[in-house]
């Protein structure tokens, strides 16, 4: 193993490497803000006593994790470019091929993944705030918004949080999944780098510690948050 | 795209992909199983006392939990290439040129992280009153973990371990990166033939889907049915 063509520069590798790292979080992060939000809406809507909310949760959540995370990209990617490029042709009028943009469609499918996760473990955190909070909430005249937003919403969000861990490590290693629709992240850096270079094993040996480098520190990272969120909590009582 | 032609042509695909089921089961099946072997040593060193073994089992763990199934594939598909010489002198290198075993070799290993940690979290529910009746019996060390404690074990462990299961017929979709022609790789095949693209991979999501309604079922009897029994016995 040489781990000299991971340097600087022109003849090296670690340039590009870097500009992979960057784009790789840059997916996660953006995926995990955008599927956290329509979990939030998702696990509403399950949450929810009316039939017209709760079963299309219900069938978009039973669908997306039954899914290969790597066949939605597949079919967002080239399905959705089918099927914009005959929109364009049949309603538009407009002829030729579209191609969607695959860091979009990286984001965007990554987020529907998450969405589906992140929406069950918010569910279950709204359930898991004890009952007596809601009846006291209820007991002082506290309307049902102020009663979601001040009372049902922050003890979510800590009983929440040790799931939504889990989702965020989902969405990081689901990111490599994009290399396959040409995103040049991390994965597809390697791939690249091992075709030209010949060295298959040291490029994704180097990509498998990139991955966990990034895992590890933003455990941390999630780690002080907890303890954030944990501050004024009476353990046991 | 008409609707009969659009169910013709959707129904076309369900069949062709269906040819692909056979190959998706055995690399999920063969990997669980694998995994599971493994996972017993894995999690044995989870729960040691000595600090090396733990060790070892904690680093194993993490590296494969922590890190891209692709890139574990990848690794050992591609990877072991550049020793391709080191694995012709140890006579490996027929085995790591094809891609069923680098495929199902990543899978196991994938999966045994897993599974190792939900073995001991199985283990550690296991309750020590137990153990100390199986011991007071007379029953050696072998005996209590093989008939009291793995038995119990597994059954704490069942209602994860469905969805490892569903995680792992997923993880299958991986392989069509390395030229296997399981669901994924056979969709990808008639997408670019046929330029159909989103029939097709409608079509393999809801095969993939059925695949994994049937496990949950099965799973959810499998556990109503230990639950049964449990009550029974006691």
């Amino acid at each position: 193993m040489d781990l000299g063509i991971l340097t600087w520069g022109d003849t090296g590798w670690g340039d590009e490497l870097a500009r992979g790292v960057l784009t790789t979080v840059a997916i996660a992060t953006a995926a995990y803000l955008v599927g956290t939000l329509l979990g939030i809406l998702l696990a509403t809507m399950k949450l929810s006593r009316s039939p017209a909310l709760n079963v299309p949760a219900t069938i978009y959540t039973t669908t997306m994790r039954g899914m290969p995370e790597m066949l939605v990209i597949y079919l967002v990617f080239f399905g959705g470019g089918a099927l914009s490029t005959w929109i364009a042709s049949s309603v538009l009028g407009i002829r030729g091929v579209f191609d969607l943009p695959s860091f979009a469609v990286g984001v965007v499918c990554i987020a529907l993944s998450v969405a589906a996760y992140a929406c069950e473990v918010i569910r279950g955190a709204v359930l898991a705030v004890p009952g007596g909070q809601i009846e006291a909430a209820e007991a002082v005249g506290m309307s049902r918004r102020q009663r979601n937003r001040l009372i049902i919403a922050p003890q979510a969000f800590r009983i929440a949080l040790p799931g939504m861990t889990n989702v965020w490590q989902f969405a990081l290693k689901d990111t490599a999944l994009v290399s396959i629709i040409g995103v040049t992240e991390v994965m597809r850096t390697a791939s690249i780098g091992s075709d030209a270079t010949k060295q298959p094993f040291t490029f994704y040996f180097v990509a498998l510690m990139i991955f966990i480098t990034i895992a590890y520190l933003s455990q941390r990272l999630f780690v002080r948050l907890q303890h954030s969120a944990d501050r004024g909590v009476r353990w046991g009582a | 795209m008409g609707g009969l032609d659009f169910l013709t042509f959707f129904g076309d695909a369900l069949s062709q992909l269906s040819a692909g089921i056979p190959r998706t089961m055995a690399l999920a099946g063969t990997s669980l199983v694998v995994g599971f072997v493994l996972a017993i040593g894995v999690a044995g060193g989870l729960l040691s006392r000595e600090v090396v073994p733990r060790s070892i089992a904690n680093g194993y763990v993490y590296i494969f939990r922590s890190s891209p199934l692709l890139v574990q594939i990848f690794l050992i598909y591609y990877g072991s290439g550049q020793f391709r010489g080191f694995f012709d002198a140890i006579g490996l290198w027929g085995l790591f040129r094809e891609a069923w075993f680098c495929a199902i070799l990543a899978l196991a290993l994938n999966t045994c992280a897993y599974q190792a940690v939900l073995i001991a979290g199985g283990l550690r529910a296991v309750p020590w009153g137990q153990i100390e009746a199986a011991q007071a019996v007379g029953m050696s060390r072998y005996r209590v973990f093989v008939t009291v404690a793995f038995p119990q074990a597994l059954r704490h462990a069942l209602p994860a371990y469905s969805n490892e299961v569903v995680l792992m017929i997923k993880a299958t979709a991986l392989a069509s990166t390395i030229t296997i022609l399981e669901i994924t790789g056979l969709a990808k095949q008639m997408a670019s033939e046929t330029y159909r693209p989103f029939e097709v991979f409608v079509a393999a999501g809801l095969i993939y889907i059925s695949i994994n309604g049937a496990i949950v079922t099965g799973f959810m009897q499998l556990e109503r049915y230990l639950r049964q029994n449990a009550t029974l016995r006691t």
